[in-house]
Protein backbone atom coordinates (compact mmCIF):
# COMPACT_ATOMS: atom_id res chain seq x y z
CA UNK A 1 0.00 0.00 0.00
CA UNK A 2 1.18 3.63 -1.21
CA UNK A 3 1.85 6.17 2.20
CA UNK A 4 -0.96 7.95 1.14
CA UNK A 5 -3.38 5.31 1.03
CA UNK A 6 -2.45 3.90 4.32
CA UNK A 7 -3.38 7.45 5.74
CA UNK A 8 -6.25 7.16 3.97
CA UNK A 9 -7.31 4.17 5.92
CA UNK A 10 -5.85 5.10 9.11
CA UNK A 11 -8.14 8.31 9.25
CA UNK A 12 -11.34 6.58 7.90
CA UNK A 13 -10.79 4.31 10.74
CA UNK A 14 -10.25 6.48 13.61
CA UNK A 15 -12.91 9.53 12.11
CA UNK A 16 -15.82 7.81 14.22
CA UNK A 17 -14.08 7.87 17.20
CA UNK A 18 -12.09 10.95 16.69
CA UNK A 19 -15.16 13.49 15.31
CA UNK A 20 -17.37 11.95 18.10
CA UNK A 21 -14.63 13.23 21.36
CA UNK A 22 -14.33 16.48 19.16
CA UNK A 23 -17.76 16.50 19.34
CA UNK A 24 -17.91 15.79 22.99
CA UNK A 25 -15.63 18.91 23.50
CA UNK A 26 -17.17 21.50 21.31
CA UNK A 27 -20.69 20.47 21.02
CA UNK A 28 -20.85 21.52 17.60
CA UNK A 29 -20.84 20.01 14.57
CA UNK A 30 -19.39 21.76 12.28
CA UNK A 31 -16.44 23.30 15.07
CA UNK A 32 -15.68 19.18 15.49
CA UNK A 33 -15.68 18.31 11.96
CA UNK A 34 -13.50 21.52 10.84
CA UNK A 35 -10.91 20.17 13.38
CA UNK A 36 -10.86 16.72 11.85
CA UNK A 37 -10.14 17.91 8.98
CA UNK A 38 -7.40 20.52 10.00
CA UNK A 39 -5.96 17.39 11.85
CA UNK A 40 -5.82 15.56 9.03
CA UNK A 41 -4.36 17.50 6.94
CA UNK A 42 -1.12 17.99 10.00
CA UNK A 43 -1.76 13.80 9.86
CA UNK A 44 -0.75 14.19 5.87
CA UNK A 45 2.19 16.13 6.53
CA UNK A 46 3.53 14.65 9.27
CA UNK A 47 2.95 10.97 9.14
CA UNK A 48 4.96 10.44 6.28
CA UNK A 49 7.85 11.80 7.80
CA UNK A 50 7.68 10.73 11.86
CA UNK A 51 5.88 7.76 11.08
CA UNK A 52 2.22 6.72 11.70
CA UNK A 53 1.50 7.06 15.74
CA UNK A 54 0.49 4.22 17.37
CA UNK A 55 -2.92 5.78 18.52
CA UNK A 56 -3.78 7.73 15.06
CA UNK A 57 -7.18 8.46 16.55
CA UNK A 58 -6.13 9.65 19.89
CA UNK A 59 -2.88 11.45 17.80
CA UNK A 60 -6.25 13.33 15.77
CA UNK A 61 -8.37 14.15 18.33
CA UNK A 62 -5.55 15.95 20.18
CA UNK A 63 -4.27 17.33 17.55
CA UNK A 64 -7.18 18.71 16.37
CA UNK A 65 -8.90 20.00 19.54
CA UNK A 66 -5.47 22.06 20.28
CA UNK A 67 -5.92 23.26 16.59
CA UNK A 68 -9.15 24.56 16.94
CA UNK A 69 -8.72 26.11 20.61
CA UNK A 70 -5.59 27.80 18.41
CA UNK A 71 -7.88 29.19 16.08
CA UNK A 72 -10.27 30.54 18.29
CA UNK A 73 -7.74 32.35 20.64
CA UNK A 74 -6.14 33.40 17.04
CA UNK A 75 -9.43 34.81 16.20
CA UNK A 76 -9.84 36.70 19.59
CA UNK A 77 -6.32 37.58 19.33
CA UNK A 78 -6.73 39.12 15.84
CA UNK A 79 -9.48 41.41 16.75
CA UNK A 80 -7.03 42.50 19.44
CA UNK A 81 -3.96 42.67 17.54
CA UNK A 82 -4.43 42.33 14.08
CA UNK A 83 -0.65 42.40 12.90
CA UNK A 84 -0.20 39.20 15.46
CA UNK A 85 -1.27 36.18 13.71
CA UNK A 86 1.29 33.85 15.35
CA UNK A 87 -0.49 30.38 16.90
CA UNK A 88 0.62 28.63 19.72
CA UNK A 89 2.04 25.15 19.25
CA UNK A 90 -0.46 22.30 18.94
CA UNK A 91 1.64 19.88 21.05
CA UNK A 92 1.75 22.27 24.36
CA UNK A 93 -0.23 19.99 26.56
CA UNK A 94 0.52 16.21 24.87
CA UNK A 95 1.09 14.43 27.68
CA UNK A 96 -2.29 15.76 29.79
CA UNK A 97 -4.42 15.50 26.91
CA UNK A 98 -3.64 11.44 26.32
CA UNK A 99 -3.87 10.68 29.35
CA UNK A 100 -7.21 12.35 29.49
CA UNK A 101 -7.95 10.20 26.22
CA UNK A 102 -6.36 7.05 27.30
CA UNK A 103 -9.01 6.08 30.17
CA UNK A 104 -11.38 5.59 27.06
CA UNK A 105 -14.84 5.52 29.26
CA UNK A 106 -16.39 7.84 26.90
CA UNK A 107 -15.39 6.10 23.85
CA UNK A 108 -18.27 3.89 23.22
CA UNK A 109 -21.24 6.90 23.70
CA UNK A 110 -18.80 9.38 21.34
CA UNK A 111 -19.30 7.42 18.80
CA UNK A 112 -22.97 6.22 19.49
CA UNK A 113 -23.88 10.22 20.32
CA UNK A 114 -22.49 11.02 16.69
CA UNK A 115 -24.16 8.46 15.17
CA UNK A 116 -27.40 9.12 17.19
CA UNK A 117 -27.02 12.65 16.55
CA UNK A 118 -27.15 11.97 12.39
CA UNK A 119 -30.14 9.94 12.89
CA UNK A 120 -32.27 12.49 14.94
CA UNK A 121 -35.73 12.25 14.70
CA UNK A 122 -36.13 15.45 13.39
CA UNK A 123 -34.75 14.59 10.55
CA UNK A 124 -35.91 13.11 7.34
CA UNK A 125 -34.68 9.62 6.32
CA UNK A 126 -32.20 10.79 3.26
CA UNK A 127 -31.24 13.60 5.38
CA UNK A 128 -30.81 11.58 8.25
CA UNK A 129 -28.53 8.87 6.07
CA UNK A 130 -26.66 11.21 3.90
CA UNK A 131 -25.47 13.33 7.57
CA UNK A 132 -23.91 9.88 8.59
CA UNK A 133 -22.00 9.31 5.18
CA UNK A 134 -20.74 12.62 5.52
CA UNK A 135 -20.12 13.41 9.27
CA UNK A 136 -19.55 9.55 10.42
CA UNK A 137 -18.01 7.83 7.38
CA UNK A 138 -16.23 11.27 5.73
CA UNK A 139 -17.63 10.74 2.77
CA UNK A 140 -16.83 13.21 0.36
CA UNK A 141 -19.96 15.33 -0.99
CA UNK A 142 -19.48 14.27 -4.27
CA UNK A 143 -19.36 10.70 -3.55
CA UNK A 144 -22.86 10.67 -1.46
CA UNK A 145 -24.10 12.63 -4.56
CA UNK A 146 -23.43 10.27 -6.98
CA UNK A 147 -24.63 7.00 -4.56
CA UNK A 148 -28.13 8.72 -4.38
CA UNK A 149 -27.99 9.52 -7.98
CA UNK A 150 -28.45 13.39 -7.29
CA UNK A 151 -26.51 16.29 -8.21
CA UNK A 152 -23.57 17.44 -5.98
CA UNK A 153 -25.04 20.70 -5.23
CA UNK A 154 -28.40 19.21 -4.45
CA UNK A 155 -26.41 17.14 -1.79
CA UNK A 156 -24.55 19.75 -0.11
CA UNK A 157 -27.79 21.63 0.51
CA UNK A 158 -28.76 18.74 1.75
CA UNK A 159 -26.73 17.70 4.07
CA UNK A 160 -26.75 21.97 5.22
CA UNK A 161 -30.34 21.95 6.25
CA UNK A 162 -29.80 18.72 7.91
CA UNK A 163 -26.71 19.87 9.77
CA UNK A 164 -29.28 23.66 10.87
CA UNK A 165 -31.82 21.04 12.49
CA UNK A 166 -29.16 18.71 14.24
CA UNK A 167 -27.83 21.96 15.70
CA UNK A 168 -31.11 23.30 16.87
CA UNK A 169 -32.04 19.95 18.20
CA UNK A 170 -30.55 20.03 21.60
CA UNK A 171 -28.70 16.80 21.83
CA UNK A 172 -27.90 15.98 25.33
CA UNK A 173 -23.78 15.92 25.58
CA UNK A 174 -23.89 14.20 29.33
CA UNK A 175 -23.09 10.27 29.53
CA UNK A 176 -26.82 8.55 28.61
CA UNK A 177 -28.49 6.60 31.30
CA UNK A 178 -28.73 2.73 30.51
CA UNK A 179 -32.70 3.51 28.85
CA UNK A 180 -31.45 6.33 26.69
CA UNK A 181 -28.42 4.73 25.79
CA UNK A 182 -30.57 1.34 24.11
CA UNK A 183 -33.26 4.02 22.77
CA UNK A 184 -29.96 5.40 20.86
CA UNK A 185 -28.83 2.13 20.08
CA UNK A 186 -32.25 1.56 18.20
CA UNK A 187 -32.17 4.67 16.08
CA UNK A 188 -29.05 3.99 15.19
CA UNK A 189 -30.10 0.29 14.18
CA UNK A 190 -32.12 1.43 12.47
CA UNK A 191 -30.35 4.25 10.32
CA UNK A 192 -27.72 2.02 9.48
CA UNK A 193 -30.59 -0.60 8.03
CA UNK A 194 -31.61 2.54 5.80
CA UNK A 195 -28.63 3.26 4.20
CA UNK A 196 -27.94 -0.45 2.95
CA UNK A 197 -31.48 -0.24 1.55
CA UNK A 198 -30.52 2.77 0.04
CA UNK A 199 -28.05 0.64 -1.64
CA UNK A 200 -29.71 -2.69 -1.27
CA UNK A 201 -32.67 -1.85 -3.50
CA UNK A 202 -31.24 -0.17 -6.24
CA UNK A 203 -31.97 -1.62 -10.05
CA UNK A 204 -29.49 -3.48 -11.95
CA UNK A 205 -28.04 -0.27 -13.96
CA UNK A 206 -27.33 1.64 -10.26
CA UNK A 207 -26.75 -1.40 -8.31
CA UNK A 208 -22.58 -1.04 -9.25
CA UNK A 209 -22.93 3.15 -8.19
CA UNK A 210 -24.63 2.64 -5.04
CA UNK A 211 -23.25 -0.76 -3.79
CA UNK A 212 -20.83 1.39 -1.59
CA UNK A 213 -23.57 2.21 0.38
CA UNK A 214 -23.99 -1.01 1.57
CA UNK A 215 -20.50 -1.72 1.85
CA UNK A 216 -20.49 1.57 4.80
CA UNK A 217 -23.61 0.36 6.39
CA UNK A 218 -21.71 -2.84 6.66
CA UNK A 219 -18.68 -1.64 8.33
CA UNK A 220 -20.72 1.02 10.50
CA UNK A 221 -22.88 -1.98 11.84
CA UNK A 222 -19.48 -3.98 12.56
CA UNK A 223 -18.41 -0.48 14.46
CA UNK A 224 -21.10 -0.74 16.44
CA UNK A 225 -21.31 -4.22 17.17
CA UNK A 226 -18.10 -3.67 18.48
CA UNK A 227 -19.24 -1.57 20.78
CA UNK A 228 -21.81 -3.36 21.77
CA UNK A 229 -20.48 -6.61 21.68
CA UNK A 230 -23.44 -8.59 23.60
CA UNK A 231 -27.16 -6.97 21.84
CA UNK A 232 -28.30 -9.71 20.01
CA UNK A 233 -30.47 -7.29 17.47
CA UNK A 234 -27.11 -5.70 16.94
CA UNK A 235 -25.51 -9.31 16.05
CA UNK A 236 -28.99 -9.75 13.99
CA UNK A 237 -28.70 -6.31 12.34
CA UNK A 238 -24.95 -6.80 11.33
CA UNK A 239 -26.11 -10.57 10.13
CA UNK A 240 -28.70 -9.34 8.43
CA UNK A 241 -26.87 -6.90 6.16
CA UNK A 242 -23.72 -9.46 5.63
CA UNK A 243 -26.55 -12.09 4.43
CA UNK A 244 -28.29 -9.95 2.16
CA UNK A 245 -25.19 -8.49 1.00
CA UNK A 246 -22.89 -11.84 0.12
CA UNK A 247 -25.99 -12.58 -2.91
CA UNK A 248 -25.11 -9.37 -4.32
CA UNK A 249 -23.43 -10.32 -7.51
CA UNK A 250 -26.11 -12.73 -8.34
CA UNK A 251 -29.13 -10.33 -7.80
CA UNK A 252 -28.30 -8.81 -11.69
CA UNK A 253 -27.97 -10.69 -15.18
CA UNK A 254 -25.60 -8.78 -17.67
CA UNK A 255 -28.48 -6.75 -18.64
CA UNK A 256 -29.37 -5.53 -15.28
CA UNK A 257 -32.16 -7.60 -15.06
CA UNK A 258 -33.15 -8.41 -11.41
CA UNK A 259 -33.25 -12.50 -10.79
CA UNK A 260 -34.91 -13.86 -8.39
CA UNK A 261 -33.73 -15.82 -5.40
CA UNK A 262 -34.55 -19.38 -6.56
CA UNK A 263 -32.77 -17.85 -10.16
CA UNK A 264 -29.19 -17.30 -8.70
CA UNK A 265 -26.02 -18.66 -9.42
CA UNK A 266 -25.44 -19.80 -5.46
CA UNK A 267 -21.69 -20.19 -6.82
CA UNK A 268 -21.67 -16.37 -7.04
CA UNK A 269 -22.78 -15.63 -3.38
CA UNK A 270 -19.77 -14.83 -1.14
CA UNK A 271 -19.01 -17.83 1.24
CA UNK A 272 -17.11 -15.48 3.85
CA UNK A 273 -19.97 -12.90 3.90
CA UNK A 274 -22.63 -15.54 4.79
CA UNK A 275 -19.94 -17.50 6.98
CA UNK A 276 -19.55 -14.26 9.10
CA UNK A 277 -23.27 -13.83 8.95
CA UNK A 278 -24.30 -17.30 9.87
CA UNK A 279 -21.73 -17.55 12.85
CA UNK A 280 -23.72 -13.86 14.06
CA UNK A 281 -26.91 -15.36 14.49
CA UNK A 282 -25.65 -17.89 15.45
CA UNK A 283 -24.40 -16.03 18.56
CA UNK A 284 -27.36 -14.09 18.76
CA UNK A 285 -29.97 -16.89 19.52
CA UNK A 286 -27.99 -17.94 22.25
CA UNK A 287 -29.09 -14.98 24.38
CA UNK A 288 -32.62 -15.82 23.55
CA UNK A 289 -33.94 -12.58 23.01
CA UNK A 290 -35.37 -12.33 20.11
CA UNK A 291 -35.85 -9.34 18.18
CA UNK A 292 -37.09 -8.56 14.20
CA UNK A 293 -33.38 -8.17 13.11
CA UNK A 294 -32.58 -11.39 14.18
CA UNK A 295 -35.39 -13.48 13.06
CA UNK A 296 -34.50 -11.50 9.20
CA UNK A 297 -31.42 -12.32 9.71
CA UNK A 298 -32.40 -16.14 10.66
CA UNK A 299 -34.59 -16.03 7.53
CA UNK A 300 -31.93 -14.85 5.26
CA UNK A 301 -29.23 -17.75 6.44
CA UNK A 302 -31.64 -20.13 5.54
CA UNK A 303 -31.50 -19.25 2.35
CA UNK A 304 -27.93 -18.84 2.53
CA UNK A 305 -27.93 -22.68 4.31
CA UNK A 306 -29.28 -24.07 1.03
CA UNK A 307 -27.36 -24.94 -1.38
CA UNK A 308 -30.05 -25.73 -3.85
CA UNK A 309 -33.45 -23.65 -4.15
CA UNK A 310 -35.16 -27.20 -3.46
CA UNK A 311 -32.99 -27.12 -0.55
CA UNK A 312 -35.11 -24.37 0.82
CA UNK A 313 -36.64 -25.16 4.22
CA UNK A 314 -40.04 -23.04 3.94
CA UNK A 315 -41.53 -24.48 6.44
CA UNK A 316 -38.86 -22.99 8.79
CA UNK A 317 -39.17 -19.58 7.25
CA UNK A 318 -43.15 -19.57 6.98
CA UNK A 319 -42.76 -19.90 11.15
CA UNK A 320 -39.68 -17.30 11.65
CA UNK A 321 -41.93 -15.02 9.39
CA UNK A 322 -45.19 -15.70 11.72
CA UNK A 323 -42.94 -14.83 14.57
CA UNK A 324 -42.01 -11.69 12.92
CA UNK A 325 -45.38 -11.12 12.06
CA UNK A 326 -45.98 -10.87 15.84
CA UNK A 327 -43.48 -8.66 16.65
CA UNK A 328 -43.57 -5.73 13.99
CA UNK A 329 -47.07 -6.65 12.84
CA UNK A 330 -47.30 -5.69 8.90
CA UNK A 331 -48.70 -6.20 5.58
CA UNK A 332 -45.47 -6.37 3.72
CA UNK A 333 -44.41 -9.08 6.58
CA UNK A 334 -47.78 -11.30 5.67
CA UNK A 335 -46.73 -10.75 1.81
CA UNK A 336 -43.35 -12.74 2.31
CA UNK A 337 -45.05 -14.79 4.66
CA UNK A 338 -47.10 -16.01 1.86
CA UNK A 339 -44.42 -16.22 -0.35
CA UNK A 340 -43.35 -19.39 2.23
CA UNK A 341 -46.45 -20.38 2.54
CA UNK A 342 -47.09 -21.07 -1.30
CA UNK A 343 -43.92 -23.82 -0.95
CA UNK A 344 -45.38 -25.14 2.03
CA UNK A 345 -49.20 -25.48 1.43
CA UNK A 346 -49.47 -24.60 -1.91
CA UNK A 347 -50.53 -21.10 -3.90
CA UNK A 348 -54.17 -21.00 -2.81
CA UNK A 349 -53.63 -21.00 0.77
CA UNK A 350 -51.02 -18.18 0.08
CA UNK A 351 -53.71 -16.16 -2.13
CA UNK A 352 -56.10 -16.91 0.90
CA UNK A 353 -53.37 -14.99 3.12
CA UNK A 354 -52.69 -11.80 0.96
CA UNK A 355 -56.22 -11.20 -0.01
CA UNK A 356 -57.15 -9.34 3.05
CA UNK A 357 -53.92 -6.77 2.52
CA UNK A 358 -55.65 -6.18 -1.27
CA UNK A 359 -56.84 -2.35 0.04
CA UNK A 360 -53.71 -1.17 2.31
CA UNK A 361 -51.01 -2.61 -0.45
CA UNK A 362 -53.39 -1.64 -3.26
CA UNK A 363 -50.42 0.76 -4.18
CA UNK A 364 -47.97 -1.78 -3.56
CA UNK A 365 -45.23 -3.05 -6.57
CA UNK A 366 -44.78 -6.59 -5.22
CA UNK A 367 -48.36 -6.63 -3.61
CA UNK A 368 -49.19 -7.65 -7.22
CA UNK A 369 -46.03 -9.13 -8.36
CA UNK A 370 -46.82 -11.76 -5.79
CA UNK A 371 -50.69 -11.88 -6.47
CA UNK A 372 -50.02 -12.20 -10.15
CA UNK A 373 -47.27 -14.92 -9.56
CA UNK A 374 -49.99 -17.30 -7.13
CA UNK A 375 -52.75 -16.13 -9.92
CA UNK A 376 -50.90 -18.21 -12.72
CA UNK A 377 -49.70 -20.78 -10.50
CA UNK A 378 -53.45 -21.60 -10.43
CA UNK A 379 -54.22 -21.01 -13.98
CA UNK A 380 -56.52 -18.01 -13.52
CA UNK A 381 -54.04 -16.51 -15.93
CA UNK A 382 -56.31 -13.54 -17.03
CA UNK A 383 -56.50 -12.60 -13.01
CA UNK A 384 -52.79 -12.68 -13.41
CA UNK A 385 -52.30 -10.53 -16.40
CA UNK A 386 -54.43 -7.96 -14.76
CA UNK A 387 -52.24 -8.02 -11.62
CA UNK A 388 -49.26 -8.11 -13.48
CA UNK A 389 -49.98 -5.11 -15.42
CA UNK A 390 -50.73 -3.15 -12.42
CA UNK A 391 -47.42 -4.49 -11.13
CA UNK A 392 -45.79 -2.56 -14.04
CA UNK A 393 -47.91 0.36 -13.55
CA UNK A 394 -46.43 0.68 -9.68
CA UNK A 395 -42.58 -0.36 -10.85
CA UNK A 396 -40.15 1.41 -8.71
CA UNK A 397 -36.72 0.34 -10.63
CA UNK A 398 -36.47 -0.18 -15.00
CA UNK A 399 -35.71 -3.26 -13.30
CA UNK A 400 -38.90 -4.34 -11.30
CA UNK A 401 -40.97 -3.34 -14.67
CA UNK A 402 -38.68 -5.77 -16.69
CA UNK A 403 -39.21 -8.67 -14.48
CA UNK A 404 -42.95 -8.40 -14.67
CA UNK A 405 -43.03 -8.19 -17.91
CA UNK A 406 -40.98 -11.55 -18.57
CA UNK A 407 -44.13 -12.94 -16.11
CA UNK A 408 -46.14 -11.49 -18.31
CA UNK A 409 -44.96 -12.36 -21.55
CA UNK A 410 -44.60 -15.99 -20.46
CA UNK A 411 -48.30 -15.96 -19.40
CA UNK A 412 -48.54 -14.82 -23.35
CA UNK A 413 -46.77 -17.48 -24.52
CA UNK A 414 -48.84 -20.49 -22.47
CA UNK A 415 -52.36 -19.00 -23.15
CA UNK A 416 -51.81 -18.56 -27.39
CA UNK A 417 -52.28 -22.10 -27.92
CA UNK A 418 -55.03 -22.26 -25.80
CA UNK A 419 -56.28 -19.07 -27.64
CA UNK A 420 -55.84 -20.83 -30.73
CA UNK A 421 -58.41 -23.86 -29.78
CA UNK A 422 -61.08 -21.08 -29.13
CA UNK A 423 -61.15 -19.23 -32.10
CA UNK A 424 -61.20 -22.86 -34.20
CA UNK A 425 -64.59 -23.50 -32.27
CA UNK B 1 11.25 -26.11 14.60
CA UNK B 2 7.56 -25.02 13.94
CA UNK B 3 6.83 -21.32 14.44
CA UNK B 4 3.58 -19.88 14.70
CA UNK B 5 3.49 -16.32 13.59
CA UNK B 6 0.12 -14.66 14.60
CA UNK B 7 -0.94 -12.13 13.26
CA UNK B 8 -2.14 -8.92 15.17
CA UNK B 9 -3.25 -5.12 13.59
CA UNK B 10 -5.92 -2.78 14.40
CA UNK B 11 -9.36 -4.27 13.09
CA UNK B 12 -11.18 -1.08 12.59
CA UNK B 13 -7.97 -0.06 10.15
CA UNK B 14 -8.19 -3.41 8.45
CA UNK B 15 -11.75 -3.07 7.80
CA UNK B 16 -11.18 0.32 6.08
CA UNK B 17 -9.34 -0.67 3.36
CA UNK B 18 -11.08 -0.58 0.18
CA UNK B 19 -12.06 -3.90 -1.38
CA UNK B 20 -8.79 -3.02 -3.96
CA UNK B 21 -6.20 -2.09 -1.54
CA UNK B 22 -7.21 -5.59 0.74
CA UNK B 23 -6.83 -7.06 -2.51
CA UNK B 24 -3.62 -5.91 -3.19
CA UNK B 25 -2.20 -6.79 0.11
CA UNK B 26 -3.44 -10.05 -0.16
CA UNK B 27 -1.65 -10.12 -3.29
CA UNK B 28 1.59 -9.78 -1.91
CA UNK B 29 1.08 -11.84 0.96
CA UNK B 30 0.61 -14.70 -1.60
CA UNK B 31 3.81 -14.00 -2.99
CA UNK B 32 5.76 -14.46 0.17
CA UNK B 33 3.73 -17.76 0.65
CA UNK B 34 4.15 -19.32 -2.25
CA UNK B 35 8.09 -18.91 -2.07
CA UNK B 36 7.83 -20.43 1.40
CA UNK B 37 5.48 -23.11 -0.20
CA UNK B 38 7.70 -24.03 -2.44
CA UNK B 39 10.81 -24.65 0.06
CA UNK B 40 8.18 -27.23 1.74
CA UNK B 41 7.70 -25.02 4.55
CA UNK B 42 4.45 -23.57 4.59
CA UNK B 43 1.79 -25.66 6.98
CA UNK B 44 -1.72 -24.34 7.77
CA UNK B 45 -2.32 -20.66 6.67
CA UNK B 46 -5.57 -18.71 8.26
CA UNK B 47 -6.99 -15.39 8.22
CA UNK B 48 -9.91 -15.23 10.86
CA UNK B 49 -13.59 -13.37 10.80
CA UNK B 50 -13.75 -10.63 12.20
CA UNK B 51 -13.30 -10.62 15.90
CA UNK B 52 -17.53 -9.38 16.17
CA UNK B 53 -18.21 -13.26 14.96
CA UNK B 54 -15.73 -14.39 18.11
CA UNK B 55 -16.85 -16.15 20.98
CA UNK B 56 -14.93 -16.86 24.58
CA UNK B 57 -15.68 -19.51 26.80
CA UNK B 58 -13.81 -19.22 30.18
CA UNK B 59 -12.88 -21.87 32.27
CA UNK B 60 -14.37 -21.29 34.97
CA UNK B 61 -16.83 -23.54 37.15
CA UNK B 62 -19.15 -23.62 35.19
CA UNK B 63 -17.99 -22.42 32.25
CA UNK B 64 -18.88 -19.34 31.01
CA UNK B 65 -19.55 -18.07 27.40
CA UNK B 66 -18.88 -14.30 26.75
CA UNK B 67 -19.95 -12.65 23.84
CA UNK B 68 -16.32 -11.28 21.43
CA UNK B 69 -12.63 -12.23 21.66
CA UNK B 70 -10.44 -13.11 24.38
CA UNK B 71 -9.11 -10.05 25.11
CA UNK B 72 -10.03 -6.50 24.97
CA UNK B 73 -7.00 -4.96 22.91
CA UNK B 74 -6.17 -2.08 20.26
CA UNK B 75 -5.02 -5.05 17.91
CA UNK B 76 -6.76 -8.02 17.42
CA UNK B 77 -5.31 -11.32 16.04
CA UNK B 78 -6.49 -11.63 12.73
CA UNK B 79 -4.88 -14.77 11.34
CA UNK B 80 -1.81 -16.91 11.53
CA UNK B 81 0.71 -18.96 9.93
CA UNK B 82 2.69 -21.96 10.70
CA UNK B 83 5.64 -22.19 9.16
CA UNK B 84 8.90 -24.52 9.31
CA UNK B 85 12.32 -22.47 10.29
CA UNK B 86 15.61 -23.31 11.44
CA UNK B 87 15.63 -20.45 14.45
CA UNK B 88 14.32 -17.41 15.29
CA UNK B 89 16.47 -15.74 13.08
CA UNK B 90 14.84 -16.90 10.05
CA UNK B 91 11.65 -16.99 11.38
CA UNK B 92 11.99 -13.45 12.43
CA UNK B 93 12.88 -13.25 8.35
CA UNK B 94 9.56 -14.71 7.27
CA UNK B 95 7.54 -12.23 9.59
CA UNK B 96 9.63 -9.12 7.97
CA UNK B 97 8.57 -10.56 4.50
CA UNK B 98 5.54 -10.67 5.87
CA UNK B 99 5.28 -7.63 7.01
CA UNK B 100 7.08 -5.02 3.95
CA UNK B 101 4.22 -7.02 2.39
CA UNK B 102 1.21 -5.88 5.01
CA UNK B 103 2.41 -3.03 6.85
CA UNK B 104 1.00 -1.74 9.95
CA UNK B 105 0.14 -3.98 13.10
CA UNK B 106 2.23 -6.40 14.60
CA UNK B 107 3.51 -10.36 14.59
CA UNK B 108 3.88 -12.43 17.52
CA UNK B 109 5.83 -15.45 16.62
CA UNK B 110 5.71 -18.38 19.05
CA UNK B 111 7.71 -21.89 18.44
CA UNK B 112 4.67 -24.64 18.31
CA UNK B 113 5.09 -27.88 21.02
CA UNK B 114 2.15 -29.80 19.28
CA UNK B 115 1.45 -30.08 15.83
CA UNK B 116 -1.34 -32.20 15.10
CA UNK B 117 -3.19 -30.71 11.64
CA UNK B 118 -5.48 -34.07 11.45
CA UNK B 119 -6.33 -33.59 15.48
CA UNK B 120 -4.97 -37.23 16.41
CA UNK B 121 -2.59 -35.91 19.37
CA UNK B 122 0.23 -38.60 19.77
Amino acid sequence: MTDTAWIDAALTSARPQAVGALLRYFRDLDTAEEAFQNASLRALRSWPQNGPPRDPAAWLIMVGRNAAIDEVRRKRRQEALPEDDRSISDLDDTEEELAERLDGSHYRDDILRLLFICCHPDLPPTQQIALALRIVSGLSVKQIARAFLVTEAAMEQRITRAKARVADANVPFETPGAVERSERLASVAAMIYLIFNEGYSSSGDTAETRKPLCEEAIRLARLLLRLFQSEPEIMGLTALLLLQHARANARFDAEGQLILLEDQDRSRWKKPLIDEGIALIDKAMRHRQSGPYQVQAAIAALHARAERPEDTDWQQIDLLYGALEVMQPSPVVTLNRAVAVSKVRGPQAALDMIEPLAARLSNYFHYFGVRGAFLMQLDRNEEARIAFDRAIALANTSAEAAHIRMHLDRLMRDSRPRDSKISKK
Amino acid sequence: MLYAILCYHDEDFVGSWSKEQDAAVMEKLGAVQDNLAKQGRLGPVARLLPTTAATTLRKENPPVVLDGPYAETKEQLLGFYIVDCKNLDEALDVARDLGNANPGGAYEIRPVGLFAPGGKMK
